[in-house]
């Protein structure tokens, strides 16, 4: 085993994550604490891998690789980490991070943590669980740990920079995969662009069901704002999916951004918190969204907007 | 075909979440279905009535009070229910997935479906770790699911609205993040004719696995910021809020 850690780094149409620079960054401070370098794992092809200010970057580069396929990476990364034996693997709790993370534990018997947002020095993860309404410290037993690392965790600027890439042909077979990719999906094209409003009325699981949706859109109307949500609305189908805020939705930045029956699940916060003025209404007086709003009200969603229409 | 959907039995985030030791007091909890798995239990469904198929879904008792959450599968669309007989509220992911895994070899499934992640996956979700046990490929973040013959067409999603279709050759599991369709609604009425019928099958739990994580602590959040809290009655809340609107040129 070393002392290294691997950064397992994401990109799309060329462009690396934000999180990738943000692990590689916090992977340099744990190498200088245990004495081992902070290695950039690039898998793809047709990418610029020297991006990152690790201390070294390997690439592995196979036309198999052009696009996130979970079995291809999956296979490439188990074949690194097992050959170099790191001492730690970050991977992005993310869209591709969540299905190599714990699938790598599984694979190598290695501990694996997730929605991580604090390593020490000790190897202690500090997680959110419960949808943050709870934080579990945690201790990886064994010589290797993986960690799954919340977006906007750690400072991106540390892990920017530049750092020739090692190119690697693939360490395995990739010839004969089940899992093909077919084609990528664009944004569909949104009646309103979320991102672009100055204000936004956003209604979550507390809106109850389609029928009270109406209320809000009056709300937001009268506010001159346009209509978003968190994810468990687009579930249910109550809104469209151009309307999501949130990890797998967008991201926003308004001046005013009201929430209504928001929790304030991880999820979510990743894509609103940087919102100018946050306002949130919901019963439940230990939400999550009550640490980052500005201001908070636990009465009945539906008695406040009403209230609110009336004096607008 | 056969359709494995794994479920998860959780506490309940709607609720407080006190904490004993450095894990969650399981008895002062409710426990509940995870969402994502119920939009697995609909994706199935949706396949089901597509294109034909067996679907058992398949959770691990951790309580003794799996049944209703089999129930309303069953009442959802699921042909048949399996409940693992743990009894150990504590058990962490991959326990649980070994588990499941052993039971699952038996069902002979072409595809296995489990939320994408549950509220409690601290070290890790279900689905990825059950492939890996299964030896079969794994694609997360799924918002539909079509099968032709042995051939699955995924559509995965990306932040910001971008996604990837894939194919893919059965066997395979699959991370529900959303089903085609938002979920059906089964009526309490026919849960409970279901419920008055269903056979359960009760499967001992094999196989040991670790997580390989020692919790130190659990606790909530610290507080790094807290909201001002408006108080008053809702007509006063609002009030105020209108006039900080106001006040800021927001409305």
């Amino acid at each position: 085993m070393s002392n290294d850690i691997f950064v397992i780094t994401e990109h799309m149409d060329g462009k690396f994550s934000d999180v990738s620079f943000e692990m590689v960054g916090k992977a340099k401070e744990l190498a200088s604490a245990w004495g081992g370098q902070a290695v950039a794992i690039v898998v793809g092809s047709g990418v610029d891998a020297g991006a990152f200010a690790s201390h070294a970057t390997i690439h592995v580069d196979d036309a198999a690789l052009s696009q996130f396929n979970p079995e291809a990476y999956g296979k490439v990364v188990e074949a690194l980490v097992r050959e170099k034996s790191p001492r730690l693997v970050m991977f992005g709790w993310t869209a591709a991070g969540m299905d190599l993370a714990a699938w790598l534990s599984a694979r190598t018997g290695a501990p694996c943590a997730t929605a991580v947002r604090d390593i020490s020095a000790d190897g202690t993860m500090s997680c959110q669980a419960y949808s943050g309404k709870l934080i579990a410290d945690v201790a990886p037993e064994g010589d290797m740990a993986i960690a799954a690392c919340l977006a906007g965790a750690f400072p991106a600027e540390a892990g920017q920079g530049s750092m020739a890439a090692a190119t690697l042909a693939s360490p395995v077979d990739l010839s004969g995969l089940k899992v093909k990719f077919v084609e990528a999906i664009k944004p569909a094209a949104g009646d309103v662009d979320i991102t672009a409003q100055a204000k936004l009325v956003s209604i979550g699981r507390g809106i109850g069901g389609k029928e009270n949706v109406e209320l809000a859109e009056e709300l937001a109307e009268k506010l001159g704002a346009a209509l978003s949500c968190s994810r468990p609305v687009v579930d249910a189908g109550w809104l469209p999916r151009t309307r999501q805020v949130g990890k797998s939705g967008l991201k926003v930045k308004p001046k005013l951004y009201l929430m209504l029956g928001i929790s304030g699940a991880p999820e979510h916060l990743e894509g609103m918190k940087d919102a100018e003025l946050i306002i949130a209404v919901n019963t439940d007086k230990k939400a999550p969204i009550f640490n980052v709003a500005h201001y908070g009200a636990t009465n009945d969603l539906f008695e406040v907007a009403e209230a609110m229409l009336e004096l607008l | 075909m056969n359709i494995v959907v794994a479920v998860k039995h959780i506490p309940s985030i709607a609720d407080d979440l006190p904490v004993k030791g450095a894990n969650v007091d399981f008895d002062s909890v409710d426990f509940v279905l995870n969402w994502f798995d119920v939009q697995s239990i609909e994706q199935a469904a949706l396949i089901k009535e597509a294109v034909g198929a067996t679907v058992t879904v398949i959770g691990v008792d951790l309580i003794g009070e799996l049944d209703g959450s089999l129930h309303l599968a069953l009442a959802m669309g699921a042909d048949k229910a399996v409940k693992i007989t743990a009894d150990d509220p504590a058990a962490d992911s991959h326990q649980q997935a070994k588990w499941l895994s052993e039971a699952i070899k038996g069902l002979a499934p072409d595809l296995i479906f489990a939320g994408v992640q549950a509220a409690n996956d601290i070290d890790g979700q279900i689905g990825p770790i059950l492939a890996a046990y299964l030896e079969m490929p794994y694609i997360g973040g799924v918002s539909a699911v079509d099968v032709n013959g042995g051939t699955a067409t995924i559509s995965k999603e990306f932040a910001g609205g971008v996604g990837a279709k894939y194919e893919a050759a059965l066997p395979l599991v699959v991370g529900v993040q959303a089903s085609s369709k938002p979920p059906r609604y089964a009526p309490v009425s026919k849960v409970r004719q279901v419920a008055q019928t269903a056979v359960i099958e009760k499967v001992a739990p094999t196989g040991e696995a670790s997580a390989g994580i020692v919790v130190k602590k659990m606790s909530p959040p610290a507080m790094t910021g807290h909201a001002d809290m408006i108080e008053g009655s809702s007509k006063e809340v609002a009030a105020k809020i209108v006039e900080l609107l106001k006040s800021k040129g927001l409305a």
